[in-house]
């Protein structure tokens, strides 16, 4: 360590103010009305006319320093040096000249190789998580999935040709740190953790037995040292001990699979927040392109623009012509799994006799 | 000085990966082939990776470093395969504080692109899943370096474990009409307010802010914060009829019937000629109307925001969603904010005397119930918290209920007048 050794010296949040595009700072809380020029391009305008024109594309999130300076290069030539980014990792270059707009574009497009799009009823970037690049816990990648999922979506990005937004999420375990889509990607596990009960002195083993949410892990002395047991019926294969200690091993490369949830929103509009519910489980982990997600998602988003009305999040969509039709609709079997029986389960039947017959 | 030098020469070997350098959308893969030709350890890295492909495994663990004072800032990731990489036996994440809203000069982003790059791999995400800016592939070292230039320069680190974790907010009035509350200056506010606990965590466990600044929720608060600050106004929204009229003139009033009238979730918005009218006292607040019609459309005037708590994701007893807990509060001046931040010392008391240990604050409240909850931060109930009223019968009427095992009555009964019948165990 340096000379200068630290303290704590408790700076904050930057100063966000020095970061606004000009057109952002003189029109702060003033802007009247945005409107979307083609997919991927947006201008809003303020009270006294003022337009600010919005470029966004779609970033892979993961990026080295020469990218991140190339990026700077076209912010520099075009947008005064301001650009932002967006909760589901799209970059957006920000500029007042309608006029360079085109150039824009096609520098974004060719030189960086990022695609223009992700507004308005489009497929956006997906939110993802850390994968095998990076985190301690996952099953699968993240990054390298997208990578496929996205070359698949690459019109629907760049077009807008659903009935409302669609957003897409991946997560490498059922921490699920992406959180909740319209369509969202994440690993199941199929059996009780391993417990490498040599490597046990690493983990607080009170820590180890408390975070377990079935209440399926107790101390135990295993060939003379402290550890624990899973008593294998009550545990549900989440992996919230693995979290804790690395010792309670739940992944396992031969059993590991994916599934896909459905009907995840977090906008109030129109109708309250929803969680996503299970759609598809059992799709093999099959990296490096993963093709049994991409056609999954295919036949979800193939469904859900021929069949959802104007405004209709896919959750919503799904409410409205009811499970059994989505079901039908996309060919994915309905199986006992997807009922619920967890502590919501009951609230989760169809508590009444209107059926479509 | 950082781990960049060790092992030169290991060539790249990444046949699965490199399936992933073709198709339109922006490689990750490419990118960082060809920044390994200048960063030899990024080779470790992605022939690791081709073998977490390959065999479908994980080879990274964790740890614990800390830059001295801080008690978060540095995911720790250490390499299983060190032998076979050891430009990856340390080869940790900085979180840096993102300022909000997400918004950059190329200076700033040029500034984070150099000190990744001289202290670590020179990897950069923009952003992580709760926000923060992640700078990837430090040793020891240059983890506790690179937090010093990140310091010098301005930035500030933290935001992990049982800590008070990164700030998110949408773009807010910076670039939205429909901003209802300023949420850049809100998230510098909290984060500069409560650093200390981001900082060196000292919850009981993890506690995240979001704030967006309408009801759209473009800072994705609701599911995935422990407090999300959503804007919203009180009274009538603002109505231009003549941009209504135009609209119609526009759309039709076929479009305007079936996509906004039916579509209200209160059934608030009805359409007499080319007028729209509003119920304002039955409006929910959803912005649907808003989005569809937003040059017509506009928040109402006297604007504020709705508090929500418990928000987070399945682990431990499944997804809890948010819900309400202060209906309106005033956020504009600075005193607006100095209410605030005791609002939430006040919920981060009880939660912190109260929870065990990695409870999150959805957890605690699905434990203790709402109603105790409440008592707990001395807040009144509201029935704007609820969906609608229990329907179990079995309750604690603290009211009606005569004291037990002896000892006073500690309340007065304010329903029910009759005498006590005294302690059940007195003869």
């Amino acid at each position: 360590m340096s000379e200068k050794a630290m303290a704590p010296r408790d700076q904050g949040a930057p100063d966000y103010t020095q970061y606004l595009h000009p057109l952002m700072a003189k029109n702060y809380g003033k802007w009247d009305y945005h409107e979307r020029l083609r997919p991927g391009v947006l201008v809003h305008v303020a009270e006294n006319g003022d337009k600010l024109y919005t470029v966004r594309a779609g970033s892979p999130r993961t990026m080295s320093a020469d990218t991140v300076r190339k990026v700077c290069d076209i912010a520099d030539k075009y947008c005064e040096g301001f650009v932002r980014f967006t909760t589901r990792a799209n970059i957006e270059f920000l500029l007042g000249d309608a006029s360079q707009l085109d150039g824009l574009i096609n520098t974004v497009e060719k030189d960086l190789g990022w695609p223009v799009g992700g507004t308005g009823p489009s497929v956006s970037n997906i939110a993802h998580t850390q994968g095998w690049l990076h985190c301690n816990l996952p099953g699968t990648d993240a990054a390298g999935s997208v990578k496929a999922m996205m070359d698949d979506l690459i019109e629907e990005f760049k077009t807008e040709s659903f009935p409302n937004r669609v957003h897409l999420s991946t997560s490498c375990c059922q921490i699920n740190c992406a959180s909740h889509g319209d369509i969202s990607v994440i690993v199941q596990h199929h059996h009780p953790p391993r417990i490498n009960h040599d490597n046990m002195q690493i983990c607080e083993l009170p820590k180890v037995v408390a975070i377990c949410p079935a209440a399926a892990i107790r101390p135990a002395v295993v060939n003379g040292n402290e550890s624990v047991e899973v008593v294998q019926e009550k545990c549900m294969y989440c992996g919230a001990c693995h979290g804790q200690c690395p010792s309670m091993e739940i992944r396992d490369a031969q059993t590991d699979t994916l599934s896909i949830w459905v009907g995840g929103k977090m906008s109030n509009a129109r109708s309250a927040p929803t969680f996503m519910k299970l759609a598809v489980w059992g799709i093999p982990n099959n990296p490096p392109r993963w093709p049994e997600v991409s056609a999954a998602i295919r036949r979800i988003l193939t469904a859900y623009k021929e069949g959802a009305k104007d405004w209709e999040r896919v959750g919503e969509w799904i409410e409205r012509i009811g499970w059994q039709r989505f079901f039908e609709k996309t060919g994915f079997p309905f199986t006992k799994y997807h009922i619920d029986d967890s502590p919501e389960a009951l609230s989760n039947l169809n508590r009444s006799a209107m059926v479509r017959l | 000085m950082s781990n960049e030098d060790s092992s030169p020469g290991m060539a790249l070997k990444t046949p699965l990966l490199n399936e992933l350098e073709s198709g339109p959308w922006p490689s990750f893969v490419k990118d960082l082939k060809e920044y390994s030709k200048k960063r030899p350890q990024i080779v470790q890295l992605l022939n690791q990776l081709e073998e977490s492909y390959e065999n479908k495994w994980n080879y990274w663990l964790g740890k614990i470093i800390n830059v001295p004072g801080y008690g978060g800032g540095v995911i720790a990731r250490v390499s299983e395969k060190a032998d076979k990489y050891p430009a990856l036996a340390n080869f940790h994440t900085v979180r840096v504080i993102e300022p909000p809203g997400w918004v950059y000069n190329t200076a700033a982003l040029r500034n984070l692109a150099d000190s990744a790059e001289r202290h670590g791999a020179g990897i950069l995400q923009l952003h992580g899943m709760s926000g923060d800016i992640l700078l990837l592939g430090f040793d020891d070292n240059g983890s506790m370096n690179v937090a010093e230039d990140l310091m010098n320069d301005g930035w500030d680190i933290g935001g992990s474990g049982a800590a008070m974790r990164t700030l998110q907010c949408c773009v807010g009035q910076a670039r939205c009409e429909m901003a209802c509350f300023d949420t850049m200056k809100t998230t510098k506010f909290i984060t500069d307010s409560f650093i200390e606990f981001l900082h060196r965590p000292e919850f009981v466990y993890k506690f995240k802010f979001k704030l967006s600044g309408c009801g759209n929720d473009c800072g994705n608060s609701i599911v995935r914060s422990d407090m999300p600050i959503i804007g919203t106004w009180r009274g009538p929204m603002q109505v231009n009829q003549e941009k209504v009229a135009e609209f119609i003139d526009e759309k039709g009033l076929e479009y305007l019937i079936d996509n906004v009238i039916t579509r209200c979730p209160t059934r608030c918005l009805s359409v007499r000629g080319k007028e729209l009218k509003v119920e304002d006292s039955e409006c929910v607040r959803c912005m649907h109307c808003i989005n569809v019609m937003n040059k017509a459309l506009k928040p109402g005037k006297d604007r504020g925001v709705t508090i929500l708590v418990g928000g987070h994701r399945t682990l431990k007893i499944g997804d809890t969603m948010s819900s309400v807990l202060v209906p309106f509060m005033k956020l504009e001046t600075d005193e607006d904010l100095e209410n605030l931040k005791e609002f939430i010392e006040r919920v981060w008391e009880f939660w912190n005397d109260n929870g065990m240990d990695h409870e999150r604050i959805g957890e605690f409240i699905h434990r203790v119930g709402m109603a105790t909850f409440l008592d707990g931060i001395g807040m009144e109930p509201d029935p704007r918290m609820i969906l609608r009223p229990r329907t179990s019968p079995y309750i604690k009427f603290e009211e009606l209920a005569p004291t037990r095992f002896g000892g006073e009555q500690t309340q007065n009964p304010k329903v029910w007048n009759r005498e006590s019948e005294g302690p059940e165990t007195a003869d």
